[in-house]
């Protein structure tokens, strides 16, 4: 009975006509990023360029110092690809021994991962802060890719841990019985076979590390080492009302997420809905 | 952002599923045995790591609440007095209730924009995976570089007013960021932008698990379009509504970024929330123990509306 109607195609230009009203401010944010200096106030806001200019990208791709733009999208992937590292190697351990332990603590330690998800981070900034800048964390990518796995590993926890759960004991056996010792067992049997939730830890934890813009800002304050967002917060804080060159720097930050995510789209949607049914 | 609070539900849910049904398998054979095939002490890095990052920290920082420290030098303890500060301060109840406000008015918009458009997509669509991925495209974007787009738009010479003024109302045209009645509903609707694409996905992934059969029994009973809806497909995905606000909830409570990018809290504290006062007090003006004590606040209410909202949308009768 669900064939495909007058109605569906009603449904369905009815549907492209909302989805290119919801997309409209990308309309605006690349139609304002091409225009010269001259035509921004000259035309109308909603009117696309007249004669299209790519100058305000040279700019922003050739800034320096605390903006530098281009800096910052080296910073920011090694921060991003670090901390997903990380985030890998303790949440598939820790979540695979919390959900395989039977044993008391592990429920305890459960909980204790399940409500750091919860408290809010400000609260702790400041006593992290003074901390971080004992251990010398601060003002580098180290530092940032430890803050970063540290206050996303409970997240990381849960899904690999709510992934196990759902997993049965029989591989480790087998592998048991084939004569592989315990490190063999979670390296060469365990960990490929969590692969779906590397992946939805992985579109997690990248795009918001990607995205981050408050720990970076203070944690790396002042350093030549600017993520991404930072560089482009420094950028506009120079711009006033100058809306081509802020759009053409949040058009630069947004192409490697846009990028990835269009390329992989099925893998981040999966991940996002896949994650969270457990 | 809108990923952060993604495990919250799942977090919620986890541990009661496990209490319930405990027999899953392995869990009663190795019952007593601890861990088969692994070593307990695997676990001992990460757990540590959260524990300095998140609870020597926020307990350090909850202790602060309770002292006049500005974030340098010495302090004394105050007991109460910073939480009685908070609810004399008319800036800090004004956030109070601009956060509740915008938690639940994008969750209420971004769900049921995203249940609409989960609806539209479901099914036959030749198009549904091209439109869905249009659809979710603002959620992968940063809130500070969504916030900079949207802060043309209502900005005076912006296109909204460019396209009031050529509709001619030219007469609605205002300063929107700047007008102490709209900035708060311009928030929203940046919050509810950005919020869509995931409740949309949710949903979809909801709905993709109710049978066609029983939707098809349904409309050869006479079932129409509400009935359907409202007795088919709504109770098959609650678990979908719980989790998509439930995380909504969470996630707007803590809303941050975005308001720093548009407003920051103005014009006149009319868009301020807790956790931007959070910042301001703790980060800008030296009050470090207020701060502490409002971020105290917002963890209580956090908490609150995450354990109720669980409660609410999970109490079916089989669960």
């Amino acid at each position: 009975m669900f064939r495909y109607t007058k109605l569906t195609l009603l449904r369905e230009v009815g549907l492209w006509a909302l989805a290119l009203l919801f997309l409209a401010p990308f309309y605006f944010l690349v139609t304002t990023a091409l225009k010269p200096d001259t035509e921004l106030f000259t035309t109308s806001a909603l009117a696309p360029p007249t004669s299209p200019d790519f100058s305000n990208f040279v700019d922003v791709l050739t800034a320096t110092g605390n903006s530098n733009v281009v800096m910052g999208l080296v910073n920011s992937l090694i921060i991003t690809a670090g901390s997903i590292v990380g985030l890998i190697a303790l949440g598939s351990i820790t979540g695979y021994v919390i959900s395989r332990s039977t044993r008391r603590w592990s429920k305890g330690a459960y909980y204790l991962f399940l409500i750091a998800i919860i408290l809010p981070g400000q609260l702790g900034a400041v006593p992290l802060y003074m901390g971080a800048r004992a251990l010398g964390l601060t003002g580098s990518a180290w530092g940032l890719i430890v803050l970063y796995t540290g206050m996303l590993l409970p997240l990381s926890i849960f899904l690999y841990a709510n992934f196990f759960r759902g997993l049965g004991t029989d591989y480790e056996e087998a592998a048991t019985i084939d004569g592989a010792s315990k490190s063999q067992i979670f390296s060469k049997v365990v960990f490929p076979m969590m692969a779906p939730a590397t992946g939805t830890v992985t579109i997690f934890a990248g795009l918001i590390v990607w995205n981050d813009f408050f720990t970076s800002l203070i944690f790396l304050g002042g350093s030549a080492n600017q993520t991404l967002p930072v560089a482009m917060y420094y950028y506009i804080g120079s711009l006033v009302s100058q809306w081509n060159s802020i759009f053409a720097i949040v058009i630069v930050s947004m192409i490697p997420i846009l990028a990835l995510f269009l390329f992989a789209q099925k893998r981040f949607i999966q991940g996002f809905s896949g994650g969270l049914k457990g | 952002m809108t990923a952060t609070m993604q495990p919250k539900s799942e977090a919620a849910e986890a541990p009661r599923r496990g209490r319930r049904t405990p027999g899953a398998g392995q869990n009663t054979r190795s019952r007593g045995r601890g861990l088969e095939f692994g070593h307990w002490w695997w676990a001992l890095p990460g757990i540590a790591l959260v524990f300095a990052i998140h609870y020597v920290a926020t307990g350090i920082g909850g202790f602060f609440a309770f002292t006049n420290w500005t974030g340098i030098g010495s302090f004394k303890i105050t007991g109460w007095a910073n939480f009685e500060a908070i609810f004399k301060d008319p800036t800090k109840v004004g956030a109070l209730s601009n956060t509740l406000f915008l938690a639940f008015g994008s969750v209420l918009l971004g769900n049921i924009a995203g249940l609409v458009i989960a609806l539209g997509l479901n099914r036959v669509l030749k198009t549904r995976y091209i439109l869905r991925t249009l659809f979710f495209m603002p959620v992968v974007l940063s809130p500070l570089a969504t916030a900079y787009i949207w802060k043309y738009i209502f900005d005076f010479d912006g296109p909204l007013n460019a396209f009031l003024t050529a509709i001619g109302a030219g007469d609605q045209a205002k300063p929107w960021l700047a007008d102490p009645q709209w900035a708060i509903w311009t928030v929203l609707v940046v919050l509810v932008w950005s919020s869509t694409g995931f409740a949309m996905v949710i949903f979809m992934a909801g709905l993709a698990g109710v049978p066609v059969e029983v939707e098809e029994a349904a409309a050869i009973d006479g079932a129409n379009l509400w009935q359907r809806f409202r007795n088919v497909i709504l109770p098959a995905i609650r678990p979908a509504v719980a989790i998509a606000t439930t995380l909504g909830i969470v996630q707007g409570l803590r809303v941050f970024d975005p308001i720093m990018a548009l407003t920051g809290g103005g014009p006149a504290g009319a868009t301020e929330t807790l956790a931007t006062q959070v910042y301001k007090q703790a980060f800008a003006l030296g009050n470090f123990g207020g701060g502490a004590a409002l971020a105290l606040v917002l963890a209580a209410i956090i908490l609150i509306f995450a354990v109720l909202q669980q409660r609410l949308t999970r109490s079916n009768p089989e669960d």
